[in-house]
């Protein structure tokens, strides 16, 4: 089918064409010939759990799951590699794949469960609703108040610029296709997003890739904040078990919450098990409270509802910013306010 | 009588066939309608997006410039989940979006906007156009945005109104039908009328129907009144014939047994003496039935246009009691009067006739040496004149159809009778607003027949 996924795929994008690159790979043999191909941005610790709770249920069922980057499993999918399931944080290119006509269609009760925003047709699933919150060392901040709003930390780095000098961590969005969603998301959401750039800017940020990294530098004390990790439970059982080194905050005046969302690929073989993943998760979405599981369900639990709870909302919007000419204003200004030499 | 279908069902099917048909007529409309709303709809978000992106078009160092507001692409989410498209080029050079979308090959002039379907990665699409010259460089470059959406979300929402109308058309249509029946129940309610008001007529109302009908039952009430009028013609003159009948055979008959009687004194064989009275009293039973049937012509005759004077029928007992004397006696039988004064409004020629009738069966059909008793009272607003005769009483058929006319019992055999006598007198009462009752005479043997009429 001609189709206008090559010319209008993102540079970014373009190097990824014929092949992607793998972070981790497992696979869980099963008793029958069948196999459930999965694709994820999630951790193989993370998401394990959810995968053997599968097979549990599926026993002749074999499950390959490949780790990849947002960006890679994005290119990956649209290059029709051989995946039976898509699971992203990048809800942009989820969806970006879902409109170009790369998702199969599936629908079952407990799809239909799900409320409108957790869900895009019958194409895209929310599973999870992640926030993005800021991390930061409680040695590096003895003697401060801890920000609530995004003007009292900007307020609190302007006052001691000496404190933060090369001390604060945050995405660098150019590689990161989470913090480049989060940014712009925030960009839109509230001004004091690019007047916390500049000041972050003027503090020599460091920056970085992933999550995982940011986190243990601030563990360590290397950095005195990490601003926009996504708080899954991963994050705060690191914190906890820190001692009280590391603390986790919600910013009071915003919070993005991101949905971890599933699709079926148009190249996917094993539909129907995929449909039943895709169910389970949804299930798992809906579930209470936190309960044993390492990701968090799609509602808020009680001690986190005063974060202004509202996910990035699953539309053709979420196309504006991965337009090229978009991007790459985007990215302009983002370098002039946090990469100043 | 074969009936050939019903007129208010036919009616009622008529009017909901109607029904039907505008039910379905307002569904297609509707259904049309809600299409066409939800397409403007569509057109015009997707032409406020393309505007809204067409104006951050702008020059920057000679190159055409532009930011796809989230704005343009959050409003097409807000009406359906749908999948979007957009292609911006400068003049054929494409800037951003699908290049391979087929937009339409005309450029649409500034501040207009051009609508276009297609087929694109495998769905429908809606596309609006606008196009807005920028100045890159030395001279102006046409820019065109396109901005194109799937209709999955018109078609749901159509189906969805499509849905609602069909299931108000389906109760619009109920509706009608209730009424229709209704309708079809009023319209007919006159002739219904007609029909009931010539039922409840009895038997010998001949008189024209007059009532109002409507336009259209106004020849039928003509034809029916006209048709009434010939039959009522046509039993008078029957009736008329009769009576004149009658009359002129009794007269030669009163001629024949008077000689008869001469005969009788005359003869001196007892066997000739036999023959002349066997022959007399045949000539008295003619005369007696021709006399009947005079009555009964009288009465059919006079109780067309009944005469309403006061009578007293105590007075009347006494009157045909007296006139019956010579009769009775003939057999040794006693009449015996038990009267109280009962005024009845009606025509004592008639009501004389019918009591002289049922007297003269009591009298007949009694044995010789009895007592007929006529007793007259009121009570309950009616007067009640019983005649109680000592006879063999009524025999085993209903007591209703002794009234039938040339009926006679199945006990009178010996006696000689015309079967008129209960006829003429049922009759008369009936027309009088009365009837005639018959029972057991309250002792043992015999018959009560009682004359009842309203008491004045």
């Amino acid at each position: 089918m001609r189709l206008a996924c090559l010319a209008v795929a993102l540079s970014l994008f373009a190097a990824l064409a014929a092949a992607f690159e793998i972070e981790d790979h497992r696979f869980y043999p099963g008793t029958g010939p069948q196999v459930l191909k999965i694709i994820s941005t999630a951790d193989l610790e993370v998401f394990e759990p959810y995968l053997l709770a599968f097979q549990a249920q599926r026993p002749a069922l074999s499950i390959d799951y490949t780790v990849a980057s947002s960006a890679a499993l994005y290119g990956a999918i649209r290059n029709g590699a051989p995946f039976d399931l898509a699971l992203s944080s990048a809800m942009d290119l989820q969806f970006r794949l879902a409109n170009d006509g790369f998702a199969l269609p599936h629908a079952s009760d407990r799809t239909d469960a799900l409320p409108d925003w957790a869900r895009w047709r019958d194409l895209i699933f929310a599973f999870t609703a992640e926030p993005a919150v800021v991390v930061l060392s409680a040695d590096r901040f003895a003697g401060l108040d801890v920000p609530a709003t995004r003007q009292e930390l900007i307020s609190l780095l302007r006052a001691h610029p000496d404190r933060f000098q090369g001390a604060v961590g945050t995405y660098d969005i150019r590689d990161s296709g989470l913090g480049y969603l989060f940014a712009t998301q925030e960009a839109r959401s509230t001004d004091a997003f690019w007047r916390l750039s500049e000041v972050m800017g003027r503090l020599a940020p460091r920056l970085y890739c992933c999550s995982g990294q940011m986190i243990d530098d601030v563990a360590a004390g290397r950095l005195a904040l990490a601003y926009n990790v996504l708080g899954s439970y991963a994050v705060e059982r690191m914190a906890r078990a820190s001692g009280g080194r590391v603390k986790i905050l919600q910013m009071q005046d915003f919070t993005n919450v991101m949905l971890r969302t599933a699709l079926v690929p148009r190249s996917a073989e094993n539909t129907e098990a995929a449909g039943a993943m895709i169910d389970m998760l949804a299930n798992l979405g809906l579930r209470d409270g936190p309960g044993t599981w390492p990701l968090p369900p799609l509602r808020p639990s009680t001690d986190d509802a005063g974060g202004g709870f509202g996910p990035i909302r699953l539309g053709p919007a979420l196309m504006v910013f991965l337009d090229p000419l978009n991007r790459r204003d985007f990215l302009g200004e983002w370098e002039n306010a946090m990469v100043q030499r | 009588m074969k009936t050939t279908g019903s007129i208010g069902r036919r009616l009622t099917l008529l009017l909901a066939g109607v029904a039907a048909l505008l039910s379905l007529l307002s569904w297609g409309m509707v259904t049309t309608l809600a299409r066409q709303a939800a397409e403007r709809t569509q057109d015009n978000v997707l032409a406020a997006s393309a505007t809204t992106i067409a104006e951050t078009l702008r020059s920057e160092q000679g190159e055409v410039r532009l930011e796809l507001p989230y704005s343009a692409f959050a409003m097409l989410d807000a009406i359906s989940q749908d999948r979007v498209f957009y292609r911006i080029a400068a003049g054929d050079a494409l800037l951003t979006g699908y290049d391979d979308l087929p937009v339409p090959t005309a450029v649409p002039a500034p501040g207009q906007v051009v609508f276009d379907t297609g087929v694109y990665s495998g769905e429908a699409v809606r596309m609006a156009t606008v196009s807005r010259p920028v100045v890159a460089g030395s001279q102006p470059v046409q820019v065109t945005v396109t901005v194109a959406q799937t209709r999955h979300g018109v078609g749901t929402i159509s189906a969805e109104l499509s849905r609602v109308a069909a299931i108000l058309s389906v109760a619009f249509f109920a509706v009608a039908v209730g009424l229709s029946a209704v309708a079809a129940r009023t319209s007919l309610r006159p002739l219904n009328e007609i029909a009931a008001a010539v039922s409840r007529r009895g038997p010998s109302d001949l008189r024209p129907l007059r009532r109002d009908a409507p336009e259209e039952l106004a020849p039928l009430m003509t034809s029916l009144n006209r048709l009434m009028e010939r039959l009522g013609q046509s039993i008078r003159r029957s009736e008329d014939f009769i009576a004149e009948a009658a009359h002129r055979v009794r007269t030669p008959l009163a001629v024949v047994r008077a000689q008869a009687e001469i005969a009788l004194r005359s003869v001196g064989d007892e066997a000739e003496k036999t023959r002349l009275r066997r022959i007399i009293r045949a000539v008295d039973e003619s005369s007696r039935s021709a006399g009947q049937l005079l009555d009964h012509a009288t009465v059919a005759w006079r109780a067309d246009d009944l005469a309403r004077a006061p009578v007293d029928l105590a007075e009347l007992a006494a009157q045909t009691a007296g006139a019956l004397e010579a009769t009775a006696a003939m057999k040794d039988i006693r009449l015996h009067l038990d009267t109280a004064p009962a005024r009845v409004a009606g025509d004592a020629v008639l009501l004389d006739n019918a009591l002289r009738n049922v007297l003269d069966n009591a009298i007949k059909y009694s044995p010789e040496d009895t007592t007929v008793r006529l007793s007259v009272r009121t009570a309950d607003g009616e007067a009640r004149i019983a005649v109680t005769d000592e006879g063999p009483g009524l025999g085993t058929e209903p007591a209703e159809a002794l009234t039938e006319r040339f009926r006679r019992g199945d006990n009178t055999e010996g006696i000689v009778g015309s079967g008129l006598g209960l006829t003429i007198a049922r009759d008369v009462l009936t027309a009088h607003g009365g009837r005639l009752e018959f029972a057991p005479a309250p002792k043992g043997r015999g018959t009560c027949v009682s004359l009842v009429l309203p008491s004045l």
